[in-house]
């Protein structure tokens, strides 16, 4: 607001600053109550989880008073065995986090440094592929789970059905398409001379690779594994197809058993959610920086 | 398209040379290269478009997995369109998520996003309480919703005073209203999500843009709408993107609620209900899922086809 001052523009000067100063009490009122309504959600479901059932049979679902403790939260974590689905799954996003970024970091600086003939096409299948529903391969995928063996070291089952091997596998050739776009989009930006120098020193293609590019792409590698940890320890459809096996299925998609254990139990539903949530809260406070620049890597080029 | 671009992009590059050429390097560097690429292409490929096109081809058969494969034609077609009861609903639903989101909770989220970059006092803390379901799944926030809209033990009940038997409002289990309240609660997350984005992308415009706008005696509606979201057509772009292909997707919500039936069927749930359990109708289930990756490519081919036309003038 930096206008000119004449004398006869002033009154409409004030005004219009008045009025500026109006307008913007009204949008931070407006701002405030939708952020609190934003909040209802997980504040109810906190002050459920802390109060007993026996307290909301009493005085009502919507009441102060009773008791308030964290044996729910107890409860949900023995009686629904969670620490058994946590443990589930770290061990499938850890491997595949840290699989889906070391192939697609490899592809996308063949992509980016390279002038390959079929760099365009690799790159548009991979994009189009990370956009896909996985409802759209789901069918056969099931049927090719259940026709290809794995030495049973790897898997239980023998299959890659029920195995979280097949699990990791479907999550690192899903969540490649969306790194490989993202880290071909950084590779580029680094300065061509790079490889060149590197080249005349008569480094080799994987020396290019591994102590010259991925060195520098730290800080993208490091928003991607936030985000790619939170993805696929939020997935719930490739293990509810995937995995028969209730005892082997990840936390998220174990939220299925938990409500029907739980039956009618807001209370305990509430706290298992929570708990759920936890790990996901921890990214939120603590690496929210590196989950946004993750999410916005894909969006603000290309 | 892609084949001539490349053919262009490959015929310019000997003149301004960016990239290393190819001819250039050893044997050895060249097996590497193939691997570096041929290795996660190879994984991509098999998992995803493999059965992305065996799904087109087991759409013309009847088979329950067991016996042998029959090849009917389009006869699966035929009957989903004809006989099969959740589909015509499943279709009319996946219409109404894209309505809802792209007419509500998109436009929403990018108005959000446009008011913090004021930087008001409280922004962060705004910011933060719109961002924080984005980290949750889908599926947890239908959990957590439930506790709102549970008949009896619910939030919203218990305030309006209809838990008796005989008043109660069964929000989620009310078939002309469910659709409503689960795309409230798939919106709450959905908004957060736009306005990140689109927070990130003001965040990028140049300053002295809107500032010569502002002098130029421009209202914040004239500047938004006459700068700044032109400026912005990349992300547009990529939100429109987001926006129907999550409407497309859209399945934990519905299934963690009811499995997809009663007023809550989708083209997702559809697919996923022929294969799961007891079901075993993998011709069945195949041509739906054909039917929404035509509805998804019919998105993402123009979708790859600007972006990465721009690109090719660019390099």
């Amino acid at each position: 607001m930096t206008t000119t001052s004449s004398p006869d523009t002033k009154d409409k000067v004030a005004t219009a600053q008045v009025r500026a100063k109006w307008r913007r009490r009204g949008l931070q009122t407006f701002l405030f109550i939708t952020a609190l309504v934003w909040l209802v959600p997980l504040l109810w479901a906190i002050y459920t989880s802390l109060r007993p059932y026996s307290s909301t049979a009493e005085y009502g679902y919507v009441s102060i008073g009773g008791e308030y403790n964290f044996q729910n939260y107890a409860d949900a974590f023995t009686d629904g065995e969670m620490f058994k689905y946590f443990v589930n799954t770290l061990i499938i996003a850890i491997p595949a986090v840290i699989i889906v970024l070391l192939l697609s970091s490899m592809a996308a600086f063949v992509l980016a440094r390279f002038s390959f003939r079929f760099n365009l096409i690799m790159l548009l299948l991979f994009t189009a592929g990370n956009l896909l529903p996985p409802q759209v391969l789901i069918t056969p995928l099931f049927r090719m789970y259940l026709e290809m063996p794995l030495p049973s070291w790897l898997s239980s089952s023998g299959l890659f059905y029920d195995s979280f091997f097949g699990i990791i596998a479907i999550h690192v050739a899903f969540q490649m398409g969306f790194c490989t776009f993202v880290l071909s989009n950084y590779f580029k930006t680094l300065p061509p001379d790079l490889n060149e120098a590197a080249f005349v020193d008569g480094a080799s293609v994987w020396r290019q690779y591994w102590n010259i590019i991925l060195p520098l792409a730290r800080p993208p590698l490091a928003a991607l594994a936030v985000l790619e940890f939170t993805w696929i320890y939020n997935d719930f459809f490739w293990a509810l197809v995937l995995m028969v096996t209730g005892d082997k299925r990840p936390i998220t998609t174990s939220l299925q058993n938990l409500s029907g254990l739980f039956f009618v139990n807001n209370n305990l539903i509430a706290a298992g959610s929570l708990l759920t949530a936890i790990p996901t809260l921890i990214v939120f406070i603590i690496l929210q920086r590196q989950f946004v620049a993750g999410l916005t890597l894909g969006s603000t080029k290309g | 398209m892609s084949a001539s671009t490349t053919e262009i992009a490959a015929s310019e590059k000997p003149a301004t040379k960016r990239k290393s050429r190819f001819s250039l390097h050893t044997r050895r560097d060249k097996v590497m290269l193939a691997l570096l690429l041929g290795i996660p292409a190879a994984i991509h490929i098999f998992f995803v478009w493999v059965p992305a096109l065996l799904s087109v081809v087991l759409s013309f058969a009847r088979w329950d997995g067991i016996s042998d494969i029959r090849w009917v034609g389009v006869q699966n077609y035929e009957q989903i369109a004809t006989i099969y009861p959740p589909f015509w609903p499943a279709v009319a639903h996946n219409f109404i998520w894209l309505g809802f989101f792209l007419l509500i909770a998109t436009p929403f989220g990018m108005f959000l996003a446009v008011q913090l970059d004021k930087e008001l006092a409280g922004s962060r803390f705004y910011q933060n309480a719109f961002y924080l379901p984005v980290v949750l799944s889908l599926a947890l926030v239908g959990f957590i919703w439930q506790l709102i809209y549970s008949p009896d033990e619910g939030l919203i009940n218990n305030l309006i005073g209809r838990t008796d038997p005989e008043n109660l409002i069964d929000w989620l289990g009310n078939p002309s209203i469910n659709l409503y309240m689960i795309l409230i609660a798939a919106s709450w997350r959905h908004v957060g999500y736009v306005m990140i984005l689109y927070l990130a992308g003001l965040k990028s415009v140049d300053p002295s843009l809107k500032e010569a706008a502002a002098i130029d005696g421009a209202t914040d509606r004239q500047t938004f709408f006459k700068v700044v979201f032109p400026v912005l057509r990349p992300i547009n772009l990529v939100i429109l993107v987001i926006t129907i292909i999550e409407s497309l997707r859209a399945f934990d919500i519905v299934y963690v609620t009811n499995g997809g039936t009663n007023g809550l069927e989708l083209l997702s749930t559809a697919v996923t209900n022929n294969i799961i359990g007891e079901a075993s109708r993998i011709g069945f289930g195949s041509a739906i899922a054909v039917i929404l990756l035509v509805l998804s490519l019919g998105i993402i081919i123009p979708y790859l086809f600007r972006t990465f036309r721009a690109e090719a003038k660019e390099a």
